[in-house]
């Protein structure tokens, strides 16, 4: 063993000290180099669902039915864009740029969370959408908040604690229509129907079939496994459903005594790859509206350091 | 760096006093072509739940930082100066309260 | 028209307004420029449909016929709307969104600072509420003039093309009809025709330090009051309305 070599084993045996000691980790810190890209590929991937999930919303946007929902809503994607953009900081501390990021999601490179290839229907959807998909976030960022990177950790926060106003939106807008008309019921079912599966995907394969998770967890980037994470969400909002009196669509989910959790059926993870793979209903209307934001408002963006860059001339000039 | 070729937007840190009578206290950062566009950014992306009433933003890369190898060297030095807490001292209890 | 109706008629000016330019904005959402830029016109669109709610909820009241704020947005046709045809104008660029943005910024500043003196007590608290957000609004859209105007010349061809597009909604803002003066008279409303020198002021040195030309007043089109509007109002409303239209009988 030379002397790097046997420097570089130290320096991580000290990191991995100081991580199960529950220490955080801070930027300017040694980290291993497949740490330090882990956490890059995982919060760039946050961030950008994050950006990418305020176009389903902003679908309804336009359409909202009524001057309250439509501000609450427009409150609510606003957040989602704040969201990405504390986690695209976060990540720049790790030595990434955020137009680094931007490249690699448009060339699709970087992934985002697959649940955004679905579309938005009805109005319903923006209820499901609030009270499954942001519900099975909150489970996962909640669980993040406690994530041995600082940065990250600090953005989850922040995070978590504005998005609990996002899932009781949702739930209300359900609520609303499933005590309401005989077609708001039924749309609020179909958008059950429509949106459970892909939100239990959301937490990832099988922790039999999850390559990365033994060392995320090591690591304490990630501090519950994916099952553990779902079954969690699923006891949680099976109960919520039945006081909507909707039915979630799973013959198997079924109280388990002994276990003293919800059993549930199998995903289809063929969808899921398949979504993944690009053949969601969305897929390519959600990365071109994101290219086209970037790519349409880089004449805006140079025009702003243009500016910038004379104004400094002429202060420098008069001074 | 690769900020400049690509002509990004520098990068600014935000700091936020959320009421007076409290220190101002780093919440973030952002991206902005120049020192008002930094302020006003950073008033619609870190105050819209009235946190703050008064906002700092500084170009990140005019922050100095120190780095973790000086912790030694700079921290640990005050580290057997315990006479410089009140509880390095033992006073009788009938003293009281100082 | 009993001044009932005037009054009445008056505060869906200033609400359809706020709404109409609020629903432009949120056409927006997860497209603009930059991630900070999303947020920031999310605010500006919060802000506005937040006055539209305000101004249509009391309009309701002042009528007397039960129509609360949502029955007046969602249940109105194109001919009883009362919006400035500026508004109502698509987004186009960036620089068309916020050269229209900084023209009505500038216009709503004085005219809400004069409302918010109104001997109306409701409209003018509602009116120095918002003069609170519009200053905010005004530095925003102005920043953005001068850095597209002085920017580079791709931005300050599309800035001064925008300019050029959007002047002739303009004169719109500041014409005074039989409500507009009766409001006047009452001492509720505010003189706009009379704010034209100070907008004037204001705009020509924002045109000036972004290295823009002010266009000649060649053309200017008019009858958002009489609700005469261009083509695009009825897709907004398509849109804006379709829901409540669809299923009248239901509550969201």
């Amino acid at each position: 063993m030379d002397v790097i070599e046997q420097e570089l084993e130290e320096l991580e045996t000290a990191f991995q000290a100081k991580v199960d000691a529950e220490q955080r980790i801070e930027p300017k810190d040694w980290m291993p180099a497949k740490y330090r890209q882990t956490l890059i590929r995982q919060m760039s991937q946050h961030a950008h669902s994050e950006v990418v999930g305020m176009l389903p919303e902003g679908n309804w946007l336009t359409r909202a039915p009524s001057l309250k929902r439509k501000a609450i809503l427009m409150a609510k994607i606003q957040d989602e864009g704040g969201h990405g953009l504390y986690l695209y900081s976060a990540t720049e501390t790790l030595g990434t740029s955020r137009d680094e990021m931007f490249e690699q999601l448009h060339s699709g490179k970087a992934k985002y969370s697959s649940i955004f290839n679905y579309p938005t229907l009805s109005w319903a959807d923006i209820g499901a959408i609030g009270w499954v998909v942001d519900g099975a976030a909150i489970v996962n960022q909640i669980a993040l908040c406690r994530c041995s990177y600082g940065p990250y950790a600090r953005a989850m926060i922040r995070i978590c604690k504005e998005e609990s106003f996002h899932q009781r939106q949702g739930y209300e807008i359900m609520m609303t229509m499933a005590q309401g008309t005989k077609e708001q019921r039924e749309m609020a079912q179909d958008a059950l129907n429509r949106w459970w599966w892909p939100t239990l995907m959301m937490f990832g394969p099988n922790d039999a079939n999850s390559a990365n998770s033994a060392q995320s967890m090591k690591w304490k980037i990630k501090r519950q496994s994916n099952d553990d994470l779902r079954q969690k969400f699923i006891d949680a909002t099976v109960p919520q459903a039945e006081f909507l009196k909707l039915t979630i669509p799973d013959d198997k989910l079924a109280w388990n005594d002994e276990r003293g959790h919800y059993d549930f059926g199998e995903i289809d993870w063929d969808e899921f790859k398949s979504v993944v793979k690009g053949n969601g209903l969305c897929n390519r209307e959600r990365l071109q509206a994101r290219i086209e934001a970037h790519d349409g408002g880089k004449w805006v963006r140079d025009a702003a350091l243009a500016y910038a860059a004379k104004q400094k001339t002429r202060n420098a000039k008069a001074a | 760096m690769s900020n400049e070729t690509k002509n990004e937007h520098p990068l600014y840190e935000v700091f936020i006093r959320s009421k007076n009578g409290l220190d101002h206290k780093h919440v973030g950062s952002l991206h902005a072509s120049d020192a008002e566009m930094a302020l006003t950014n950073a008033r619609d992306v870190y105050t819209r739940r009235s946190e703050g009433v008064s906002i700092w933003v500084v170009k990140s890369t005019d922050i100095v930082a120190s780095s973790p190898e000086d912790r030694g060297s700079f921290y640990e030095p005050s580290d057997d100066k315990l006479y410089r807490h009140p509880t390095f001292f033992e006073l009788p209890d009938e003293v009281g309260h100082m | 028209m009993t001044d009932k109706d005037m009054l009445f008629d008056y505060l869906l000016r200033l609400g359809d307004n706020s709404l109409i330019l609020g629903q432009r904005l949120a056409e927006w959402c997860g497209h603009a420029p930059m991630l900070e830029e999303d947020l920031a016109l999310t605010n500006i669109g919060l802000d506005l449909l937040g006055q539209a709610r305000m101004f249509l909820s009391y309009a309701g009241e002042v009528e007397g016929k039960g129509r609360d704020e949502d029955r007046l947005a969602y249940f109105r046709d194109t001919k009883d709307w009362r919006n400035l045809l500026l508004l109502e104008q698509p987004n186009g660029d960036f620089a068309k969104t916020m050269a229209r943005q900084f023209f009505f910024d500038s216009f709503q500043y004085l005219q809400f600072e004069a409302l918010s003196n109104s001997s109306d007590d409701r409209l003018a608290g509602i009116a120095a509420k918002s003069c609170k957000e519009i200053t905010y609004h005004r530095r925003h859209s102005s920043d953005w003039m001068i850095r597209l105007g002085d920017g580079t010349d791709e931005s300050n061809e599309r800035m001064q093309r925008a300019i050029d597009e959007l002047w002739g909604y303009l004169p719109e803002m500041f014409e005074m009809d039989a409500v507009d003066d009766a409001m006047v008279a009452d001492g509720i409303g505010a003189d706009v025709a009379g704010l034209r020198t100070k907008w004037d002021a204001y705009v020509n040195g924002v045109l000036a330090e972004a290295t823009l030309t002010r266009p000649e007043d060649s053309w200017s089109v008019r009858g958002s009051r009489e609700g005469k509007h261009s083509e695009h109002l009825g897709y907004i409303l398509a849109e804006m309305q379709f829901l409540p239209r669809a299923y009248p009988d239901a509550k969201w």
